[in-house]
């Protein structure tokens, strides 16, 4: 028995912050002083608060400390485990009050969280397979092999309104029906489980799989029993590494314990995953290009009908959900369908992370219940915008998503909900942008991805998302016309209703809301040959307050086109004459406003 | 076309007999060709021509399929890389942090552009999507260290730490 454990984060996130050197500065430490009986250090999944990494907490005392350096290292262990005086320069200053240090779980960050998916991240080990039983893992695969027939389980999981996390939204008892039902002739099929979380600024999966490894192993099991299947594959990106580790450790453990392999608990339930490391292609999140790419093929996909159910991986019925779907099956067979649907809105049940990204303050990973409002998420939990800039934007569902303005920020977040304000759930990113952001831009950035992703199968998305990109260039440069904007809005229809899968049906939605939202950004781009954030470097000019400047020439040196020269002018109260900027030879790449200490330069 | 090196291919007996004891590995697996293609470029740092020809015989698939699969996944590479892969995050939340200017910075600073290679050998500059340290956005990594919340002020210093190594 340890008299007090230290939880080190091990996250993507603390990882690169330097937490695996804080691990090993603190072993050494304890056994310096002494105290690697008393006390045990353990390498956790995500806390959630990655602004904050690299992230510790010591327990019993749940005393959290934040953005801790090596350096820092000695000091904790000497004080607060030695002689029990906490370092509170050290403490994340939100739960430091004048009545003490409070516990995390009652700061803005955590109050308004439900953490169900996410329950074991940042506190178990996700390395060894004990501590994860330890919390009751396991246990719901038990239930269902010994307690359940399959159709209980499906109807346990049906009833529960469970919904794919992945971004659609589809009802994940159905799913698991169909592939059960449909094809009856004791061939073999397979349960796959997406983890190539290719949207940019999504990492809740991530974290998941690093997190809690066992909870996506465990519930495969027993969706392969509800199914009828002996197979699995975790398809899990290669950009993952900490993720790919962690799961082979699990896999390995899982077969060690007779949790995975033959007759699991002597039932005669047989069940094995693979490991498939995807290749860095978008379009492998979809369904069937997902499966194609398992095979070893070019991932392309595969017209729908035949639906997965019936004809998937290897032509046999298959079953795919996504890493988060996966992490809420095991509690919601243990804890009962009532009990999950109580939690959500009418038809969003349960809760739903977020990886919350970009302009705000506490960027990291939040779980909420289904029916949050943006303002909380982003005000409360997310700590509002830095410096004190305006919202403009937030961004959910990544590239097949849209931009939700602030007149939505009230608006209950579930899957019908952003549906019918122009975006999508998504897997869960949530990139807030304030007013620096342009908004074209933004456009023309979500849809240069797609133009680099398109897999070429089909021609709507291949050909058609590359001339909506050249348009939004014109637009961006000043170059477009208003019947321009006519033609981008016909042209993103054109490719939604058109294109063979998900990629291009969604690809225009960047493109979409943003004109349905901030339409008048656009116009000032096309009519005034302006942009409002000071983006689209084509359409700014910089200009020198003559008033200012002190003619002291830094801008002029810094200048790679020699665009800026003294005038006749000398400012009351200077003692040089003033420089100004040549438009013509200018190739506004900001240098000059950079190095100015006399805030002179200003952009337009 | 990207400007790449050319470079004779120099793959030794030892990595051929690796790569064909991988292929021995997993030759009877349902959809092999992904992960032998992984542990080959692990094993040669790309796929060049001649070890996708060993691939082929071995495994007795077309080249033509090969050559499919190895272009339509950005992580293959048919050309060998720089000694230091530079990766910038073009990920949303690194992207409106600023990350398009870092890129843009490291591109001028090195002469090159994304997947290109500096005629020295010692710089790949590539994009990448997401690492998932949104945190500590704008990010690059070089090879396996990572920077986060950058400047470009600061890209200039970091570059010659390599360039000196």
């Amino acid at each position: 028995m340890y008299r007090s454990h230290v939880l080190v984060c091990g996250g993507t996130g603390c990882t690169s912050s330097g937490s695996q050197a804080i691990i090993e500065k603190l072993n050494f430490e304890i056994a310096k002083n002494g105290l690697d009986k008393e006390v045990q250090v353990v390498k956790t999944g995500c806390f959630g608060l990655c602004a904050l990494g690299p992230i510790m907490i010591v327990y019993p005392e749940g005393t959290f400390y934040s953005m801790v350096k090596e350096a820092d290292i000695e000091e904790i262990v000497s004080e607060h485990l030695v002689k029990g005086r906490i370092v509170s320069r050290l403490v994340y200053d939100e739960t430091v009050t004048t009545e003490g240090v409070k516990s995390l779980q009652d700061t803005d960050f955590y109050r308004n969280q439900k953490r169900i998916a996410l329950r074991n991240c940042g506190v178990i080990n996700p390395e060894n397979i004990e501590e994860y039983i330890g919390t009751g893992g396991y246990e719901a695969l038990g239930k269902a092999l010994t307690e359940m027939t399959p159709e209980q389980v499906i109807d346990t999981i049906l009833a529960s309104g469970l919904r794919g996390r992945g971004g659609a939204g589809f009802p994940t008892g159905r799913k698991w029906q169909m592939a059960r039902n449909f094809v009856q002739d004791g061939g073999q099929k397979y349960v796959c489980c997406n983890a190539d979380e290719g949207d940019p600024g999504a990492f809740m999966d991530r974290s998941v799989l690093e997190g809690d490894p066992h909870v996506v192993l465990e519930a495969m099991a027993i969706a392969g029993y509800a199914i009828g299947a002996s197979q699995g594959y975790i398809y899990v990106r290669a950009e993952y590494p900490i993720a790919v580790k962690r799961l082979e450790i699990a896999i390995n453990q899982a077969h060690e314990y007779g949790l995975l392999g033959k007759d699991i608990f002597g039932t005669g339930f047989d069940f094995d995953i693979g490991l498939r490391l995807g290749a860095g292609a978008f379009v492998c999140g979809e369904e069937t290009a997902l499966m194609t790419s398992i095979e070893g093929n070019r991932g392309e996909p595969r017209p729908r009908p035949p639906f997965p159910a019936v004809k998937g991986l290897f032509e046999r019925p298959t079953i795919l959900n996504n890493v988060e779907t996966y992490a809420n099956v095991p509690r919601i067979i243990l804890n009962g369908a009532e009990w999950f649907a109580e939690m959500g809105t009418e038809k969003s049940k349960g809760t739903k992370v977020f990886a919350l990204g970009g302009k705000i303050n506490n960027t990291g990973l939040v779980e909420v219940p289904m029916g949050t409002t943006l303002r909380t998420i982003i005000e409360e939990i997310g700590g509002g915008i830095p410096n004190g800039k305006k919202f403009k934007a937030a961004q959910t569902g990544g590239p097949s998503g849209g931009c939700i303005s602030a007149e939505n920020l009230d608006v209950p977040i579930d899957y019908d909900n952003l549906i019918a304000i122009g975006s999508m759930m998504g897997s869960g990113g949530l990139i807030v942008m304030d007013e620096d952001n342009c908004m074209v831009d933004i456009a023309k950035f979500f849809l240069q991805f797609t133009v680099d992703e398109s897999c070429g199968k089909c021609t709507p998305c291949r050909i058609g998302t590359r001339r909506l990109l050249e348009m939004l260039d014109k637009v961006t440069k000043g170059q477009a016309t208003l019947e321009d904007l006519d033609r981008i809005e016909k042209l993103c229809y054109y490719i939604k209703d058109n294109s063979l899968c998900g990629l291009g049906q969604t690809a225009p939605n960047p493109v979409l809301s943003t004109l349905r939202y901030f339409k008048d950004e656009y116009i000032a781009h096309v009519v005034d040959k302006k942009c409002p954030a000071g983006v689209c470097k084509d359409l700014l000019s910089y200009e020198i307050d003559k008033e200012k400047c002190i003619g002291c020439g830094m801008c002029a040196r810094q200048c790679p086109a020699s665009a800026i020269s003294k005038t006749d002018y000398t400012a009351p109260g200077k003692k040089l004459p003033a420089l100004a900027i040549d438009p013509e030879k200018c190739v506004k790449c900001g240098a000059c406003m950079a190095q100015c200490k006399f805030g002179a330069i200003s952009k337009k | 076309m990207a400007k790449n090196i050319a470079i004779p291919f120099k793959g030794t007996a030892e990595q051929e007999a690796k790569l064909r004891q991988v292929i021995a590995e997993h030759k009877s697996d349902k959809g092999a060709l992904m992960p032998v293609l992984q542990k080959a470029q692990e094993i040669y740092g790309y796929l060049p021509v001649e070890v996708q020809k060993i691939i082929a015989e071995e495994m007795d698939v077309s080249m033509e399929k090969i050559y499919g699969v190895v272009t339509f996944y950005s992580q293959f590479s048919l050309y060998p890389k720089g000694e230091y892969t530079i990766s910038v995050c073009l990920g949303t939340a690194c992207y409106v942090k600023g990350s398009g200017d870092i890129f843009d910075k490291i591109s001028e600073t090195l002469g090159i552009k994304g997947g290109e290679t500096t005629a020295d050998g010692k710089f790949t500059l590539v994009d990448c999507r997401c690492i998932g340290a949104c945190g500590l956005a704008p990010v690059m990594t070089i090879n396996d260290d990572v920077y986060g919340r950058l400047t470009t002020k600061e890209v200039e210093g970091i570059l010659d730490k390599y360039r000196n190594a």
